[in-house]
């Protein structure tokens, strides 16, 4: 079977999306879980870049910056509270942070 | 058009991916991570992106990774920590979660493979489009982005704020 490259790419950006999926509902170490959102995030943005190139226009490419400023931003305050997190609690155990004790 | 180059630079990412998310020690599985960052990178090139490709390994495999690699170092998970992973990651505990997620998946594919678009071939666009598109229509865009990362660079401050410790005078002195 002859894979058209625009179909090839959006298959490799839902492996990869679904992988990242996995990752978030299976692992209980925090940052196990910042990892998998990463992942996520960039099957996304190879996601516009393959619709950006199959169009043949700039937005897509446009979107992929803006994925990747946010993601930068997303895991810096995500290390911050992981940070917070492990003073407090001492462990990167997720179900540690269940109750919150209002 | 697509060709081989594509399909190893394709198996890397998703292998790569797959040791990420089935690794227990965390340093292993960013290492393996910077690969798939990588390979998506080259996959990126072949689709007619380079400054996208450059993007991904200056922004995505330098900057972010190397912030994650420096913090775990910092945090200084050892031995137990893995350990720990190993004793969750059951498969009684990730089977069910992973067959849910399979299904979609195949339902995925199916939705792709089921459209008949006519054929084109790969367009280039050249980071000079990209530039022009991203400073006229999108400047709103662009200005919000901004605010997103001065409030992430506020926020990470916020947060990773020690709190002083207050001690006792008595402990004060006691400690000097």
């Amino acid at each position: 079977m002859i894979l058209h490259p625009t179909t090839a790419g959006m298959l490799l950006a839902g492996v990869l999306f679904v992988l990242g999926l996995i990752s978030i509902l299976v692992r209980r170490d925090i940052i196990f879980m910042l990892l998998s959102v990463e992942i996520m995030l960039n099957a996304a943005g190879l996601a516009f870049v393959v619709a950006s190139s199959h169009w043949g226009t700039a937005d897509g490419q446009v979107m992929f910056i803006f994925i990747l400023a946010m993601a930068a931003a997303e895991v810096s305050v995500g290390l911050a509270l992981i940070l917070q997190l492990y003073h407090q609690f001492k462990t990167l155990d997720s179900d540690e942070a269940a109750k919150m004790n209002g | 058009m697509i060709g081989a180059a594509f399909y190893i630079a394709a198996f890397i990412a998703v292998l790569a991916t797959v040791m990420v998310i089935t690794r227990y020690n965390i340093m292993h599985a960013l290492l393996y991570l910077v690969v798939s960052l990588l390979a998506v990178a080259v996959v990126l090139y072949l689709y007619g992106a380079p400054f996208m490709a450059a993007l991904e390994v200056i922004v995505y495999a330098g900057a972010i990774m190397v912030l994650l690699i420096f913090f775990v170092m910092m945090l200084n998970l050892g031995k137990e920590s893995a350990a720990q992973e190993k004793l969750w990651l059951k498969p009684r505990i990730w089977i069910f979660p992973s067959l849910l997620c399979i299904v979609l998946l195949g339902e995925l594919v199916f939705l792709v493979l089921q459209n008949h678009q006519p054929v084109s071939e790969v367009k280039m666009v050249n980071p000079k489009e990209v530039g022009i598109a991203l400073f006229g229509p999108y400047i709103l865009a662009v200005e919000l982005t901004g605010i997103l990362l001065m409030a992430g660079i506020v926020g990470a401050y916020h947060l990773g704020r020690q709190k002083e410790k207050t001690l006792h005078r008595f402990l004060e002195n006691n400690q000097s």
